[in-house]
């Protein structure tokens, strides 16, 4: 159960901020940090029993259909990349505290942090593959809320767009992969894929699920060919980059690659395709960071480097570098984090983060400048620092592999990188801390504590995890390795600074020899090399995304081109087409249902019913006109639903008909009522032949459908079942909120959905260009002066109670006779919408103190809240309970609990239906206010002459 | 006796539902076009009670209601569409 908690708790949390934010940036700070530290301490409380190598597990059943559970597992592994996420989280909550500015959305920054958080942990908890990949969406887009914080910047927008596209391309990549190794396993739960690793490895889609599987970890992590997105990314504000792209989120590739290690390491592909990854991403990162002026993109082109050195260590397959990989996982964390923080410092305080610009801040900014000193020298790894202790191990490693056929290639590499590694480093601090001071700094003050300490915290405890490295590095180091490679082969593991004269010794000596050199005479040769270094990874992309997109424009503009009546043309020759491709084989062939003898009225019905259509067609230019045929098409649609004993949807077509053309004359007010005659001769006999041949087809597809006998067991269990099982003797209604109860609450927020963009766009009209055309609105026909006739005034008002009351008897015998919460709601709209119509939007707007917002709100909330109750008591989303009641003077009921719901959704039709129609007509109020000021001014001017 | 009242009522219905449907189709105006669908309204509401009576059931009785409260909001909707042009003001 404290397992569920540590996860459950950043997400619960990530409500706080949002609604904090209005008490205050401290409060939201607090909650925040709370939440992490709270989390924190109940994962630290499991630490002593995983240190004796126990493990924690426990698993809810979340799809089991498909073999999802919410399994979690917290081993050594979980428990160090865990304790990273929280503690340097703990860390940075502070920071961004002090960093962001006071006109900054703190609240939503911490939303998006502690979602991120949460899901980060998910990740490292995860024991099930299915619910890892949910967790690893939910970072992919967590950290495309956070890099885009900064909207109004356009590399922020670019950035965020960029990652996204990148990480969720990988994750799909993943998703597959992960499905492929869960079905060669027989399992989707990562601890028994260990036990299965012979068979898994054996198969014969082995390949291409690692393959899948290692796309997926290197666009997390930024591998070459994947890396570019993350220089990009670092548009984000600086405690974004030091939490996400630098300690964690970027790390969560390595990560799994490292819970994957027992399972899938070991070949020769996995070495292959892992190793060189990371090889050619370690070299890459550190010659390109050499060369970049922005201390940001310098640190960002480290971060990539480092990723590579970890990739390539656990593509090796050795234990050795499994070990390497996770000391480096936690110093890198600490001392990169570090720097970032650091960077985020002198921008605060100096304005620039450019190397050109800077130097000399040793001065102002003595305690940064010695943390970056610190932080610098492990990234260099230099003695006595955790930095050295790993990448001691990481020659060691793999100086004991050889890369086709070449013994010492790969530790060739591993120096030349590191060799850069020094450069850079040695290049920032120069650049930044000594010299004289650049031209345009502005007048640099000290930092608060709130942004040295978390820096200073973490670089202590970079050097502490090395010169302390056994009492404190060793334990941390032992229980994650026991939990990445199972209890019985973990070796034990000395850490010590000094080996003695060995070969990782000499090629350090010489990479700080080399580095230092390379630093020292940087500027003289990196301006004959300026030229060469032009292709970049994020210009590729950009490029292929312009093609795609003018590519899609195109063919947009072919088939569509804003004209209406050339989609539909296409569109209905595809349906033809497909349609008669698909029964040319076998052809159709009419069923043998016995047909009934024709009765003369229904025949009649059907007559004038086609003459009405056909009426719409014939005056379809006269708007107006046209609109009363499809009106009467609709009536007659309510008469043949009547004669075919469905009044539940005769009572929904007869009410909808009436909002429909309330709508349609609204907008039409402001729209010409005469359709131009475009179409030349020949292309309305094109369309009269594609319509017949539509209507042909259908007739068709209809006679075959209706001839034969359907699928009759579903129908007669929905039927027996719809008392016993729901509670209700109206099985069209049974039917709508509970057996398809999901689909109504998906149909639900649609509308609500609808009814709020129209809103917004209408919110919008009533500035800017149209609201200059309301504002010069002239009437096209000529207008009555009486608004509001009396007799109808009269009519209606005594109408409406008997309305509502109406509309209060259908909802409640909704659930065994015709009638329901659609329906209801819909009687309630038509009454009130009607008062606005007859009496004047004033009169009504006065007395009907609905807020429609809300009405929808609570609607689609108290519908939600009957699924989750039933959630609650441990029965499926969704679920009702009827219970049959005598009472005294009321007589016998039937209740079900699925009233509620329906009572959802009659307060959203009520609000949306409202909202719509009440918003539109502001155009046409807005409309008039303006003609009567004309005409008023008009008057003014009449009298002044 | 009722079975011989309701296909006598049937008929006088069906009658008057085909000449509201001529003069929907040849009504000069506009105006009549209106008129014409009001009255096809108040028929549709007869012809359900009928259906009901005739099938001996009264699950049809609240369609009929809703079209006699409601039936003449349609045609309010379009008279002041034609003297107004702005149906909510």
């Amino acid at each position: 159960m404290r397992l569920m908690l540590i996860i459950a708790i950043p997400f619960f949390g990530a409500l706080l901020p949002m609604l904090l934010a209005r008490a205050g940036r401290r409060a939201c700070a607090i909650a925040t940090g709370l939440s992490t530290l709270m989390a924190l301490v109940l994962l630290l409380s499991h630490a002593p029993v995983i240190s004796a190598g126990q493990a924690f597990a426990v698993s809810h059943q979340w799809v089991p259909q498909v073999g999802m559970d919410l399994a979690l597992r917290l081993d050594g592994l979980g428990l160090l990349m865990a304790g990273l996420i929280l503690g340097i989280g703990l860390l940075i909550v502070i920071y961004a505290y002090h960093y962001l500015g006071k006109d900054e959305s703190l609240g939503a920054f911490f939303t998006y942090l502690l979602l991120f958080q949460g899901s980060m942990v998910g990740i490292a908890l995860a024991d099930n593959l299915l619910s890892l990949l949910v967790f690893w969406e939910g970072t992919s887009l967590a950290s495309f809320l956070l890099i885009g914080f900064w909207r109004h910047l356009t590399e922020g927008r670019q950035g965020a767009r960029m990652a996204l596209i990148v990480t969720g391309g990988g994750g799909l990549a993943l998703i597959a992969g992960m499905l492929l190794l869960g079905d060669i396993a027989g399992t989707m739960t990562i601890s028994e894929l260990t036990a299965r690793r012979e068979a898994i490895q054996q198969s014969s889609r082995y390949p291409l699920a690692l393959l899948l599987i290692a796309v997926g970890c290197f666009t997390k992590s930024a591998q070459f060919p994947f890396h570019f997105w993350l220089p990009q990314a670092m548009a984000a504000p600086t405690p974004v980059s030091a939490y996400l792209h630098s300690a964690t989120m970027v790390k969560a590739g390595v990560f799994l690659l490292a819970r994957l290690w027992p399972v899938l390491s070991g070949t020769e592909w996995w070495f292959y395709t892992i190793a060189s990854m990371g090889a050619v991403t370690f070299l890459l990162g550190s010659v390109v960071a050499l060369f970049k002026d922005d201390l940001k993109a310098l640190l960002a082109y480290s971060t990539i480097s480092h990723l590579g050195l970890m990739t390539m260590l656990l593509g090796l397959g050795t234990e050795a570098g499994l070990i390497a990989t996770l000391l480096h996982l936690l110093n890198h964390a600490a001392f990169k984090g570090a720097l970032f923080l650091t960077v985020g410092i002198i921008d605060h305080e100096t304005g620039s983060r450019d190397l050109r610009n800077l130097g000399g801040l040793w001065r102002i900014l003595p305690i940064t400048g010695a943390i970056a000193l610190l932080g610098l020298a492990a990234n260099a790894g230099l003695p006595p620092l955790g930095g050295f202790l790993s990448k001691e191990m990481m020659l060691e490693a793999v100086s004991q592999v050889s890369w086709w056929g070449q013994p010492h290639l790969l530790t060739a590499i591993a120096a030349i990188a590191g060799t850069f590694a020094v450069a850079y480093s040695a290049r920032f601090f120069a650049g930044a801390f000594l010299g004289e001071p650049g031209a345009d700094l502005e007048t640099a003050h000290g930092p608060s504590w709130g942004l040295v300490g978390p820096a200073a915290l973490l670089v202590v405890s970079a050097l502490a995890f090395g010169v302390f490295a056994q009492p404190l590095a060793e334990p941390i180091l032992q229980t994650a390795v026991r939990g990445a490679m199972g209890n019985g082969d973990a070796p034990t593991i000395h850490l010590k600074l000094w080996h003695g004269v060995n070969l990782p010794l000499i090629l350090s000596g010489v990479a700080i020899l080399g580095g230092g050199i390379l630093a020292g005479t940087f500027d003289g040769w990196r301006s004959l090399l300026k030229r060469r270094l032009a292709i970049e990874g994020q210009r590729v992309f950009r490029a292929c995304e312009w093609q795609l997109v003018s590519v899609s424009r195109h063919v947009t503009e072919r088939f569509h081109g804003g004209s209406l009546a050339n989609y539909l043309t296409w569109f209905l020759v595809g349906v033809l087409a497909l349609g008669g491709l698909s029964v040319w084989p076998s052809g159709l062939r009419s069923g043998d249902r016995q047909l009934l003898p024709i009765n003369v009225l229904a025949l009649l019905l059907i007559t004038c019913l086609a003459a009405a259509c056909l009426m719409t067609i014939l005056l379809h230019r006269r708007r107006l006109l046209s609109v009363l045929m499809a009106n009467v098409v609709g009536l007659i649609t309510s008469i043949g639903f009547i004669y075919f004993s469905a009044p539940d949807l005769a009572l929904t077509q007869i009410s909808v008909e009436v909002v429909t053309l309330i709508l349609i004359l609204l907008a039409l007010y402001f729209l010409p009522k005469e359709t131009v005659a475009e179409a030349s001769p020949i292309q309305r006999w094109r369309d009269a032949a594609l319509a017949g041949l539509c209507g042909a087809a259908m007739f068709a597809l209809t006679w075959v459908v209706l001839s034969s006998d359907g699928p009759t067991d579903l129908a007669n269990y929905l039927i027996e079942q719809s008392k016993p099982a729901g509670g209700g003797s109206n099985v069209v209604n049974v039917i709508l909120v509970d057996f398809r109860g999901f689909d109504t609450f998906n149909e639900i927020m649609v509308l609500a959905i609808s009814a709020l963009i129209i809103y917004a766009l209408l919110d919008g009209a009533m500035h800017g260009a149209a609201a200059d055309k309301l504002d010069h609105w002239e009437h096209d026909i000529p207008r009555s002066p009486e608004k509001h006739p009396a007799m109808f005034i009269s009519f209606t008002r005594a109408l409406l109670p008997l309305a509502l009351l109406v509309g209060v008897y259908m909802f409640l015998r909704g659930h065994n006779q015709p009638g329901g919460g659609f329906v209801a709601g819909l009687v309630v709209t038509i009454a009130l919408i009607v008062q606005y119509m007859v009496s004047g939007y004033q009169w009504a707007a006065e007395r009907i103190s609905i807020d429609y917002h809300s009405w929808i709100g609570w609607g689609i909330l108290l519908a939600a809240g009957t699924g989750v109750a039933s959630m609650i008591l441990g029965y499926p989303f969704l679920t009702n309970a009827h219970e049959h009641f005598d009472l005294p003077y009321l007589g016998s009921l039937d209740i079900s609990s699925a009233l509620v719901f329906d009572l959802g959704v009659l307060m959203t039709v009520v609000g949306a239906v409202m909202l719509a129609l009440a918003n539109l007509s502001r155009l046409g109020r807005r409309a008039e206010r303006a003609a009567q000021k004309a005409a008023e001014a008009a008057k003014l001017l009449d009298r002044g002459e | 006796m009722i079975a011989i009242v309701i296909p006598i009522g049937f008929a006088g219905l069906s009658l008057a539902l085909l000449l509201n449907m001529i003069r929907l189709v040849r009504g000069p105006t506009a105006v009549d076009r209106i008129l014409a669908a009001d009255t096809m309204v108040i028929n549709t509401i007869a012809l359900i009670i009928l259906y009901g009576i005739s099938q001996k059931t009264t699950a049809y009785f609240e369609s009929a209601l809703l079209f006699a409260m409601f039936g003449f909001t349609s045609t309010v909707a379009y008279c002041r569409f034609l003297i107004r042009g702005d149906i909510i003001e």
